[in-house]
């Protein structure tokens, strides 16, 4: 068999239209053993090619090795074409309901105290403050007398105190965080910066605002050169991490047995003033008790409600809703959000 | 306290144009919490006048007695209306709104056919007019013009301010006190009430007719004014104006004496008794109350005195509660003609020990609990008796004294030192211009400055003292802002990290936290079936409800409380926990331990009130009912049952990085063949399983609720994790089913199994059980995976760690292989 120019071209032609006019993956199958494999006449006349001379061979290799080449692009690129119809056809036909509900498991969520709890605590350790923390019921002595809020004070009454059986241990429901500023600075040394969150207990019927166990966070700050500047700078700082940026914070000079100057803290959020919190410069008379000395230190001290905070925060209309456990109302708050 | 505006006038000087609003501001600025603002007379309309009851006529045929009642208005006609209270009489002077009065809450008065009649306006009470609650009755009228304008009368156009007043701040108790602050606050003009030319007129006079005093406990009073007065027309009425006046401030007019007593209380805030001189025998002493053991007060209550209450007694009996109350005997009566009327400075503390041990409030204690003025038992006293000769016709006999001269208090005060606490450089003017204010006497010109404190601020003692009114005096808004930095580096320890991470853990599977009360009732705890320590509660003395008095020894009550709340409420797919402290009874409580605070109590002091409080250990819990994961067009959920509530407390454990074993419980009140133990270092931590079908009945909780609990605070603090060699030689798996007694436990077999099968053991997992292998029998099938460091292990060397793992399993647990 000689190989023949116009048979190449002929070979040539028949592959292109059979592969442009192929419809579908299994005939382009069959283009493949018939036009591309071992068993295709340019092949089979490639075959050939060792036996010609070699001005032949070459002239011939060339040719035929241009039109396989020509044939394997058109059949690749034909191919892939297929292959994207067949894909998308076939996955076409795959096609689900995307919007259908997936396996759910029960919806968690931390509740919005802890989740400000959180939010506090690392706001104040990334101020270099610890957290202190300390029992709920705890001794009366550090509830009261070493806050300056002696026996017959009173102060001593106006919060309504839980008392504790048998009457002459003293203990108490603690009615703020405060012991625990105590028990720090009878503890440690100056410098101390803490931040007290917790649960306290006032003997307050549950209505819309009141309740009797509640949560307080209060900051202690003991170092030198303490001055109510900083302390207006801590709560300016306080108030904008938690209410935003935009909010506004003013002193209003009040009464603590415990600081002295004592002010109530507000912070003007949704156009109006709220009262968030007491603070103050920590009264020399409870430095001195707890035996740190005055004359090189000084201190100031704050207290915030944490269900008011979040009532303000988050628009929350009643308490029982952040005291009787509907999951539903925990549940609005997630795992974590703000 | 309440003060009425129309009276603040009469002492400050403010600017004609202020509105209430600002002045509620003006007080706020300088630590005077306004609570409420009650502008009075603000809806009233009138006509409204003084009328005179000219007849009665009953109308008897109505469901309630109703009056058809005629007025003389001043005109020509009489006028009619109808009238349903009965407290009145012919003669009366009543007001009365006309035709076209409006009311508050507005309600237009209008003639209207009532009862048969025309009622041709109304009768008012003093609800209807805005001016008090009280409606029992209409107003009658102790004088008055017939016809004549009664709002003017009765003055009611007025704003009266709501001050809360703070326990330093006795002084503010009064207008007196009050308005200096407004007028400091507004750097006004103010004129002191007791500054007024009383004193002159009514020098103290000795006579030997007047009823005599001396202070037998010095530690009680340091100053009393005893003035008797003769000739008191007690039956004549008080008059209109101070009637209203004492109504403004939020007491109740009684009787001229007392009355004026009130009075002069609210003006100079200086509290007066007034006894019945002819009911002292001898003459009157403060003195404890010692042998005497009983006295009865004014309210009629029998009390018995304790030693050391501080009294008022005549030669022979007790005749007052100091300062807190009078005696029922020694009253001012309707027959009283003498009166001797007493002032003095008490001592709070003595006075605050009397209210206290006697739960006696009242407005004379109220206000010597927080410090009055000793000037003023002199001032009030004497303008006490001006008004009783003025109103009530009395005779000034003559007065005695008892007491010591009254101290004037210098201090020294460093303007650079108080500046340096605030953090702001006050200047010697705004210092000074701030403590005059308040009524100190300053003096001096350079950084010390001599202050002379008035004899109403006893508060005033230290530099931050003298700070604090000089801050609040020039406003808190000066003040510089700074962010202060902590030295010793923050952070949560280690207890408050794993508070953090077990409550996420929990609320990222599907777990919803809750706070509960920790108040419980002992129902709960017998029905609970709690023992031995969580038997042991603490009783709060005073509890909020007597139904649960008892503090938590546990967080199951609550718990439970709550799921069943959620469950009430429809929802019934629910997993809730709580992390909180329990409180147990468990230790012996001895007395406790109070020092004195005016130093660093000692080491030994400190021990001993850290001692005298319990511990209180800190728990998680959880419980759970229904769906975990939950049914929908999938197909059905799956509920969670023992074995996972089991799963989680273990989860809890490893997450703390401790080692653990399970062993079954019968701990109340879970189920006593589904609850498991987990112990730590051979310590129970943890309870986990299903709740007793008792329990669960009983509180009408879903079947087969599940229940678990950890003692966060009992377990040990992880070491440091050692990284361990991770091998990648393929594992080699060996199946082994082994046939047990069915009370023997898999924990029990794979403990066994993990000890015999060697060191090369990776990782044991059950993965089948079998029970219908006869009875009593179980059948246990462990997988288990071996991997050397070095090579691939060869079946026989698996199979001889295999059979080493079964010995020990057979020897310990009596397993036999299955066959």
């Amino acid at each position: 068999m000689a190989l023949d120019q116009a048979q190449i071209n002929r070979d040539l032609a028949s592959a292109l239209a059979a592969i442009a006019s192929a419809a579908n993956l299994d005939v382009m199958k069959q283009i493949k053993i018939d036009y591309v494999g071992d068993k295709s006449p340019l092949a089979k006349a490639n075959q050939l090619l060792a036996s010609l001379e070699q001005v032949q061979r070459a002239e011939f290799g060339k040719l035929i090795g241009a039109a396989r080449a020509e044939i394997n692009q058109a059949f690749e690129k034909k191919n892939i074409e297929l292959s994207a119809v067949r894909d998308s056809q076939v996955l076409l036909t795959e096609k689900v309901d995307v919007t259908l509900p997936g396996r759910r498991t029960l919806k968690g969520g931390l509740h919005p105290l802890t989740i400000l709890t959180n939010e506090i605590n690392d706001l104040f350790t990334g101020l270099g403050y610890k957290v202190a923390e300390g029992p709920e019921l705890e001794s009366e002595w550090l509830n009261f007398d070493a806050l300056n809020i002696p026996v017959d004070h009173p102060a001593r009454t106006m919060q309504d105190t839980f008392f504790v059986e048998p009457l002459d241990a003293k203990l108490v429901l603690r009615t703020h965080t405060s012991p625990v500023q105590i028990r720090t600075m009878l503890d440690e040394r100056p410098p101390i910066y803490v931040i007290c969150p917790g649960k306290t207990y006032r003997s307050d019927e549950l209505d819309a605002t009141h309740t009797p166990v509640f949560h307080q966070v209060e900051g202690l700050v003991i170092d030198e050169n303490i001055t109510m500047a900083d302390l207006k700078g801590t709560l300016d700082f306080f108030a904008k991490s938690i209410f935003g940026e935009n909010v506004k914070t003013r002193l209003r000079p009040s009464f603590f047995p415990f600081t002295e100057p004592s002010a109530e803290v507000d912070v003007f959020f949704d156009d109006r003033w709220i009262e968030w919190g007491g603070c103050g410069m920590v009264n020399e008379k409870v430095l001195v008790g707890c035996g740190i000395d005055t004359t090189k230190f000084s201190g100031f001290a704050f207290g915030m409600g944490l269900e008011r905070t979040l009532m303000v925060k988050h628009g929350i209309k009643d308490m029982h809703d952040i005291v009787e456990g509907d999951v539903r109302f925990t549940q609005s708050f997630g795992v974590g959000k703000k | 306290m309440k003060v009425p505006l129309s009276w603040l006038n009469e002492y400050v000087k403010l600017p004609p144009k202020i509105t209430p609003d600002q002045i509620s501001q003006a007080f706020i600025n300088v630590g005077f919490e306004v609570e409420a603002i009650d502008r009075q007379g603000e809806n009233l309309k009138g006509p409204i006048m003084v009328g005179k009851v000219v007849s009665i006529e009953e109308l008897p045929e109505n469901k309630k007695p109703i009056r058809y009642v005629e007025l003389d208005l001043g005109s020509k006609q009489n006028r009619f209306v109808i009238c349903g209270a009965r407290n009145f009489k012919v003669n009366d002077l009543v007001v009365v709104a006309l035709p076209g009065a409006v009311l508050p809450g507005n309600s237009v008065i209008s003639a209207r056919q009532t009862y048969g009649k025309l009622s041709d306006g109304m009768i008012c009470s003093a609800k209807e007019l805005g001016i008090s609650d009280e409606h029992a009755g209409i107003i009658v009228l102790p004088q008055g013009r017939i016809g004549s304008d009664a709002t003017e009368l009765l003055s009611i156009s007025d704003v009266i301010f709501d001050i809360a007043i703070n326990p330093d701040r006795g002084y503010a108790m009064s207008i007196r006190g009050l308005a200096r602050e407004l007028a400091a606050s507004l750097r006004c003009k103010f004129t002191d009430p007791a500054d007024s030319n009383i004193l002159p007129k009514l020098k103290v006079l000795k006579n030997g007719k007047a009823v005599s005093v001396k202070i037998e406990d010095k530690t009680g009073a340091d100053q009393i004014y005893i003035r008797t007065i003769e000739k008191v027309n007690v039956k004549n009425p008080t008059p209109i104006w101070m009637q209203r006046r004492i109504d403004k401030c939020g007491m109740r007019p009684i009787s001229l004496a007392v009355d004026i007593t009130n009075y002069v209380m609210l003006e100079l805030g200086q509290p007066l008794h007034a006894f019945d001189a002819d009911m002292v025998m001898g003459g009157l002493r403060v003195a404890r109350a010692g042998k005497f053991s009983r006295l009865t007060t004014l309210d009629k209550v029998d009390r018995k005195l304790e030693s050391d209450n501080l009294l008022i007694c005549d030669t022979k009996s007790p005749l007052a509660l100091a300062g807190t109350m009078g005696g029922l005997a020694s009253e001012v009566t309707s027959s009283t003609t003498r009166i001797a009327l007493e002032a003095a400075h008490f001592d709070p503390i003595s006075v605050a020990k009397n209210s206290r041990s006697h739960k006696l409030s009242s407005e004379a204690s109220r206000r010597i609990e927080r410090n009055t003025d000793p000037m003023m038992a002199e001032v009030a006293s004497a303008r006490a008796v001006k008004l009783l000769v003025d109103l009530a016709g009395a005779k000034y006999v003559g007065s005695s004294v008892a007491g010591v001269p009254i101290k004037r208090r210098k201090f020294k005060v460093s303007i650079s030192k108080v500046s340096k606490f605030i953090g702001y450089g006050y200047s010697i003017k705004q210092v000074k211009e701030s403590l005059s204010l308040i009524g100190c006497k300053v003096s001096g010109g350079g950084d010390l400055i001599t202050v002379e404190v008035p004899t109403w601020r006893p508060d005033l003692n230290t530099m931050a003292d003298f700070a604090e009114e000089i801050v609040r005096l020039n406003g808190y808004q000066v003040i510089p802002s700074r962010l202060p930095i902590g030295k010793t580096g923050g952070g949560l320890n280690k207890m408050q990290q794993r508070k953090r991470q077990v409550a996420q853990l929990l609320a990222n599977q599907g777990f919803s936290e809750v706070i509960n009360y920790p108040f419980v009732s002992q129902e709960m705890v017998d029905l609970l079936g709690f023992t031995g320590d969580r038997a042991k509660s603490f009783k709060i003395a005073n509890p909020i409800s007597a139904e649960a008095p008892l503090l938590r020894t546990h967080l199951l009550p609550g718990l439970l409380t709550t799921l069943g709340r959620n469950v009430s409420r429809g929802i019934k797919d629910l997993a809730i926990f709580e992390i909180g402290s329990v409180f147990r009874n468990t230790t012996t409580l001895t007395k406790a331990v109070m020092p004195e605070t005016s130093r660093r109590p000692s080491s030994k002091s400190i021990q001993s009130i850290y001692a005298g409080v319990p511990k209180q250990m800190l728990f998680i819990g959880a419980v759970v009912a229904g769906e975990t994961l939950l049914s929908n067009w999938h197909g059905k959920g799956v509920g969670f049952i023992w074995s996972d509530a089991v799963a989680k407390a273990i989860e809890i454990v490893e997450s703390t990085g401790n080692e653990f074993e399970v062993i079954s419980s019968d701990l109340a009140p879970w189920h006593p063949g589904r609850c498991a133990e987990i112990r730590v270092a051979g310590k129970p931590i943890a309870h986990a399983g299903e709740l007793h079908p008792r329990v669960i009945s009983e509180l009408d909780l879903p079947e087969r609720t599940c229940a678990f609990a950890v003692i966060l605070s009992e377990l040990p603090t992880a070491q440091t994790t050692k990284a361990p060699a991770i091998w990648n030689q393929p594992a080699t798996v060996q199946d082994v089913a082994l046939v047990v007694k069915s009370n023997v436990t898999a924990a029990e077999v794979e403990k066994a199994l993990r000890s015999g099968a060697g060191n090369l053991l990776e990782s044991i997992l059950l993965f089948d059980r079998y029970d219908q292998i006869g009875e009593g029998k179980v059948s246990l099938a462990f997988t288990l995976s071996f991997r050397a460091s070095d090579r691939t292990l060869t079946a026989d060397e698996v199979a001889e760690y295999r059979d080493a793992a079964i010995a020990v399993a057979t020897r310990s647990c009596g397993a036999t292989l299955r066959s």
